[in-house]
């Protein structure tokens, strides 16, 4: 973790996001279609209940963790994979790394996992002269865009399919379409080749199931299962908190999770990996290696922010949020945009880093909403941005007008004082925030109270 | 009946209009209605904005002012929502001022609640020939699950059109601090609002929140549109049968 870096430049970053007509039009689109999938998907459901159900199995992982850890370690270790404790991201990228030399490996197949965006682990690796491929189509785009992802579930969410068209021109030496289904055979093409030959994979773990040792991907394309059974050496990597009780539990959770991610019904991948290949298994790495990351998390369980960790990485709460929607997630400069990556950031990176991204938020709560496992998302900006006040990093001016504000609530005289001063000063306060008091209207010189009393 | 009517800051200094409606509608209705003179603000601005200690101020002037047993009526979703929800929880650690938050915010109501659960003014109608949208507040809506009564109210208006809008409970981007914060963000999603209020084919937009009516009508000042922008009561007000 490093908490001593500059503050995101949240605020221009926006406003160059808004200035950005492709991406305008690109968010809009998805995130609608997103939202109007997941009602349909919900449909009937007793999407409460359900929602109810999972935020108490979360809890109780929260609340549990030290031996939840425990337990997933020893059953998967009985399964025959390695487990590894990564207190942060150097560690883990160095377990990661160690382990694809000792095996030989130069080159690694990866599925989609936003833990190893969070540490950075691609940039460690090719550092260490391990050539990298993701084998998602999206974070595929990304990787060859030379980018990070812009959604923690649609990482290209951003590009348009022109762009892509014109990257691949650009990138793999094609010809130019803009038809998506081209596009993927093309990718398709590069990538099986890749599968085949490729001695190692890296994976993350939607869910790690305590009871049983397992590990468990849940995907769209397939490509998950291709690199979890096709290289001898799989690394899986994943944090603390992915850990459900019991396999039972996952009914449930597979439930709610391609619901609230993409509006379906059914995910068309599933993958349960239960230690290595056995011998009657036809397919399978012989190798599993599983890193958990902690990177924080044992104190986060221990703080207010706690219930984010409940978060099952579904994407619905930035799908629906008014900012991420107007300018995408790469405004936010972290692993993690939209309501959850706030949040995430915040307890992640610091908050000298990111205290200025609580501001990208109108507390709306319409991410609280839809969250399949209750994180009170608008709740804990608001509480975030209580500590970043107790810390002294909001802007000195918002502070003292603060407490002049709360000065004067308290004292109805000096309250009517303010409001008269506001009518009297408001040319003054059009030379301080002209971009601001021109939207509202000039306080009435004759305030609603002295008019009815 | 009495009430005790907290007029909020914003209707206090930009909109007296407004607070002139709500006592008409509610002395129309039979209502005795008091204005306790000492009433500041509930507190919102400096909540959302993080500043707990003098959120913490107005609350507490704001329990001390609105005593007795008679029901508060705000004309605000999100001053509601902040006595009803957000009062109990600031004090979790006290528990007299606890027990004062929540007894005060069993007998809190926003204006359109009351309207319809207490005086059930949808059944006795309205007047008025305007064709009106609504936008859906968030606190109003999410935090308080107001949904269908401002509806009810306005397709009591005899004569008046109800046109829903797309996506109503929308975010307008007003979010108190936020419009100050993100401008550009804030004025690019009331202009969204407004493309769907536009859609909607009303002449007129209504809420039962002044912040985003206020950001609403900056988006249509900007794009000199014509759309009357008004608050619920204000309407009700000016059709009372
Ligand atoms: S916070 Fe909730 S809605 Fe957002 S990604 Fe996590 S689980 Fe999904």
């Amino acid at each position: 973790m490093n908490k001593n870096q500059a503050p995101v430049s949240f605020k221009s970053n926006a406003a160059n996001a808004l200035n950005n007509p492709s991406l305008r039009t690109a968010m809009r689109n998805i995130t609608s279609t997103f939202g109007k999938k997941r009602v349909d998907a919900i449909g009937d459901n007793p999407f409460e209940e359900w929602r109810e159900r999972a935020s108490e199995i979360r809890m109780d992982v929260l609340n549990n963790i030290g031996e939840y850890v425990d337990m997933f370690s020893k059953n998967a270790t009985k399964a025959g994979a390695v487990v590894h404790r990564a207190k942060d991201s150097s560690i883990a990228c160095d377990i990661v790394a160690s382990l694809l030399k000792d095996y030989g490996a130069d080159k690694v197949v990866k599925s989609k996992s936003m833990i190893s965006e969070e540490i950075h682990l691609n940039a460690y690796l090719e550092k260490e002269g391990i050539k990298v491929v993701e084998t998602d189509l999206g974070e595929y785009i990304i990787q060859i865009a030379g980018e990070t992802p812009s959604h923690i579930i649609v990482p290209a969410i951003h590009k348009s399919r022109q762009q892509v068209g014109q990257l691949f021109c650009e990138k793999l030496g094609c010809e130019f379409t803009d038809d998506p289904t081209t596009l993927t055979k093309t990718a398709k093409k590069i990538l099986r080749e890749e599968f085949i030959t490729a001695p190692a994979a890296i994976s993350g773990s939607n869910f790690a199931i305590a009871e049983t040792g397992s590990i468990s991907l849940v995907t769209n394309e397939g490509n998950g299962r291709m690199v979890t059974t096709l290289p001898p050496l799989h690394i899986a990597i994943t944090a603390i908190e992915k850990i459900l009780p019991k396999l039972s539990d996952l009914a449930l959770f597979l439930r709610l999770l391609p619901r609230s991610a993409t509006g379906q019904v059914l995910t068309s991948y599933f993958s349960l990996i239960t230690g290595v290949r056995k011998e009657a298994d036809s397919t399978g790495a012989k190798h599993l290696h599983i890193v958990l990351l902690d990177n924080g998390r044992s104190e986060i369980v221990k703080s207010d922010c706690k219930e984010i960790l409940k978060c099952i990485r579904c994407g619905a709460c930035m799908n629906v949020c008014p900012v991420y929607g107007m300018i995408g997630g790469h405004a936010y400069d972290s692993t993690y945009p939209g309501p959850m990556g706030v949040i995430l950031s915040a307890v992640l990176n610091g908050l000298e880093r990111a205290h200025p991204l609580l501001d990208a938020s109108t507390l709306c709560g319409a991410c609280s909403d839809v969250c399949p496992v209750k994180v009170p998302l608008a709740k804990l900006i608001n509480r975030l941005r209580e500590i970043k006040v107790e810390n002294g990093l909001a802007p000195e001016l918002e502070s003292i007008g603060m407490w002049g504000f709360g000065a004067a609530a308290k004292h109805p005289k000096l309250f009517e004082l303010g409001q008269k001063a506001a009518n009297a000063a408001w040319p003054i306060a059009r030379l301080l925030d002209k971009q601001t008091v021109d939207r509202l209207p000039k306080p009435v010189p004759v305030s609603f109270k002295r008019r009815v009393l | 009946m009495r009430v005790q009517l907290f007029a909020t800051c914003l209707i206090d200094t930009f909109y007296p209009e407004t607070g002139e409606a709500v006592v008409k509608l509610l002395k129309h209705m039979g209502v005795e209605v008091a204005f306790p003179r000492e009433q500041t603000c509930c507190g919102k601005p400096p909540n959302s904005g993080g500043h707990a200690k003098q959120a913490r101020k107005a609350a507490e002037h704001f329990i001390s002012v609105f005593k007795g047993s008679d029901p508060v009526v705000i004309p605000s979703g999100s001053c509601a929502s902040m006595v009803k929800n957000h009062y109990p929880e600031m004090f979790h650690d006290n528990h007299r001022m606890f027990q004062a938050a929540t007894e005060l915010a069993s007998r809190t109501f926003e204006l359109s609640q009351f309207l319809v659960h207490v005086l059930h003014a949808h059944e006795q109608g309205f007047v008025g020939n305007r064709k009106i949208t609504y936008h859906a507040s968030c606190q109003l809506t999410r935090e308080l699950g107001v949904r269908e009564e401002p509806i009810q109210l306005i397709r009591s208006i005899e004569g008046a059109e109800f046109c829903p809008m797309p996506s109503a409970d929308r975010c307008c981007g007003f979010g108190g601090v936020f419009m100050a914060k993100l401008p550009e963000v804030s004025m690019a999603l009331a202009d969204e609002k407004l493309d769907t209020i536009l859609e909607s084919g009303a002449d007129t937009v209504t809420g039962c929140d002044h912040g985003c009516l206020m950001n609403i009508s900056d988006a249509v000042k900007r794009r000199g549109v014509s759309v009357d922008v008004k608050h619920l009561a204000v309407i009700l007000a000016e059709g009372l049968k």
